[in-house]
């Protein structure tokens, strides 16, 4: 089954391993093995802050984030969520190089004692290319990586159990807790609290919110760790895995690429031979 | 197969006086074995003991012995014990992994933990969904069915690890009527295929249905013990904090108001 080894076809008893486990993705990309997206998404970032400059960023964007995703069929929602991701601190480290650059003498616009310099606007941009870089690359392997199937990788390539499952816990979490607020916020409503309206209206109506929801995910704590414990989540030793990403050779020569590649950038960048 | 507490107490760390005391009770196979009680009364922890995560998670001294079929368990670790005695809780989202992307998977998560063979595990979780009436949500994500189905989900995962003894405390409590009903038919079922099950609920209706034998828990101590229709007609319940079953209720309803009981039940059972 291309994207994921089942393991195995049908059991000894005769019971098959449901074909909905471990289903593919929709496009080659999504098939790739997750390690193998993890490590595009890391060099990409990696190599975005090593390299530098205007044009090394927006050719690592175009040939590792924005041509895959088109593949992928998931342009649209990554550029909307990449931006999304990157806008407060793209725009608030741009705003701070444009305007504060040490040094800066090409003066291009003066609000009153501040001035926006040619030297701070290059630097700036080139600050804003690699946050977009990284943030396009995380939004990439978000967008075509479920995280059990990394999870699920990982723990295949030896990775602790218990880490694993701290791990994907904490993601499958986010919106778990997105899911309770929501309800509390709408008990509280219900009950005449004001949400909307002026800033400080809406700060205010965030404490009767917040509250509910992290006291309340504190006290499951106790309840799930003792059903972990009822389910033998304690043993020591290796757990079973019905599934696993599918893996080759080709892809693993990729990651070996990427990672002596991302090696050699940074040799290259140490030793001055890249502007 | 028996599980069997004598003369057993328990009391939380640093609490100021035993949550249990003198507690004796029998799990045969086959047998259903209700437990009621007022708030406070002792039904969790006794719960907790009988599963063997109070001490064993949640910390605490326990006195008297528990034995398994004859055998000691106070040295068992907690994932041996988990094998031959599972537990629900009355929260279903709680119990369930939050990893699982498939009902399947989620009622794997016990048998993958044990490291069993793959087949194997198919198997038993192919079971546990069977024998729950759930195969036809296996591939559903648990996260996105009623608290009634997350509750079978979460028992289909306890069956999977193939335990002799199911202990379920209150797995109602959080659901409507219909999800009341979807577990009261599980635990039925289950009785009929010969596993024993302790069910601590405060709904005696629930009990009356399912259960052979009832104890009842006051501060503690076992107040009331015995056969179901006995211990949940006995005038002593009220004054435990227990509403009898509506049947029971309705019974004495008539008779207060110099109706006919057999003729009520008559009508009813017609209606």
């Amino acid at each position: 089954m291309a994207g994921s080894d089942r393991l195995t076809d049908s059991t000894a008893h005769g019971r098959d391993v449901p074909v909905f486990l471990g289903r593919p993705g929709p496009s080659a990309f999504h098939r790739l093995n997750p390690l193998t997206k993890a490590t595009l998404a890391t060099v990409t970032a990696i190599a975005a802050v090593a390299l530098g400059g205007l044009v090394g960023p927006a050719v690592l964007v175009a040939a590792f984030v924005l041509v895959p995703a088109a593949a992928a069929g998931v342009l649209g929602r990554l550029l909307r969520l990449a931006l999304l991701l990157a806008l407060p601190i793209a725009v608030s480290a741009f705003l701070v190089n444009l305007f504060f650059f040490p040094g800066g003498q090409t003066e291009l616009l003066r609000i009153g004692p501040i001035v926006a310099t040619g030297e701070g606007l290059e630097l700036a941009l080139e600050i804003l290319a690699r946050i977009l870089a990284i943030s396009g690359a995380i939004t990439l392997f978000y967008l075509t990586t479920r995280p059990a199937e990394l999870v699920v990788d990982l723990e295949r390539r030896g990775i602790n159990p218990r880490v694993a499952f701290v791990a994907n816990a904490s993601v499958q979490t986010v919106p778990a807790m997105v899911e309770r607020a929501a309800q509390i916020t709408a008990a509280q409503r219900a009950r005449g609290l004001d949400t909307e309206g002026s800033v400080w209206r809406r700060v205010r109506g965030i404490v009767p919110i917040v509250g509910p929801v992290i006291l309340g995910s504190i006290a499951e704590v106790e309840e799930r760790t003792m059903a972990l414990e009822a389910r033998g989540f304690t043993r020591p030793g290796r757990r079973t895995l019905l599934w696993a990403p599918a893996d080759s050779g080709v892809e693993s020569l990729v990651r070996w690429t990427l990672v002596l590649g991302l090696a050699a950038l940074i040799a290259a960048r140490i030793a001055g031979l890249t502007p | 197969m028996t599980v069997r507490l004598a003369g057993v107490g328990y009391r939380y760390a640093g609490a100021d006086r035993p949550s249990l005391l003198d507690v004796d009770l029998d799990l045969d196979d086959g047998t259903v074995v209700g437990v009621a009680g007022a708030s406070e009364a002792g039904k969790t922890t006794l719960c907790l003991v009988v599963s063997g995560l109070a001490p064993r998670t949640v910390g605490g001294r326990i006195r008297g012995t528990m034995t398994l079929d004859g055998e000691d368990v106070d040295a068992w670790p907690m994932h041996r014990l988990s094998t031959r005695i599972g537990i629900g809780f009355q929260n279903p989202s709680t119990q369930l992994s939050q990893v699982s992307g498939t009902v399947f998977e989620e009622a794997a998560f016990g048998p993958m933990n044990l490291g069993l063979p793959r087949d194997e595990v198919v198997t038993r979780v192919w079971d546990a969904l069977e024998r729950m009436q759930i195969d036809g949500l296996a591939d559903r994500d648990p996260s996105r069915l009623s608290g009634g189905q997350q509750q079978l989900v979460a028992m289909a995962g306890l069956l999977a690890m193939r335990p002799e003894h199911l202990v379920l405390d209150e797995p109602t409590a959080q659901l409507d009527p219909a999800g009341t009903q979807l577990v009261a038919d599980a635990i039925a079922r289950l009785a009929a295929d010969g596993a024993s099950i302790l069910v601590a609920e405060q709904k005696t209706d629930l009990l009356a249905a399912v259960a052979q034998r009832v104890i009842v828990l006051d501060g503690g101590r076992v107040a009331l013990h015995g056969r179901v229709e006995e211990v949940l007609a006995d005038p002593r319940l009220l004054e435990l904090g227990v509403a009898p079953p509506s049947a029971i209720r309705l019974r004495r309803a008539a008779e207060g108001a110099g109706l006919d009981p057999q003729a009520l039940e008559r009508v009813t059972a017609r209606g």
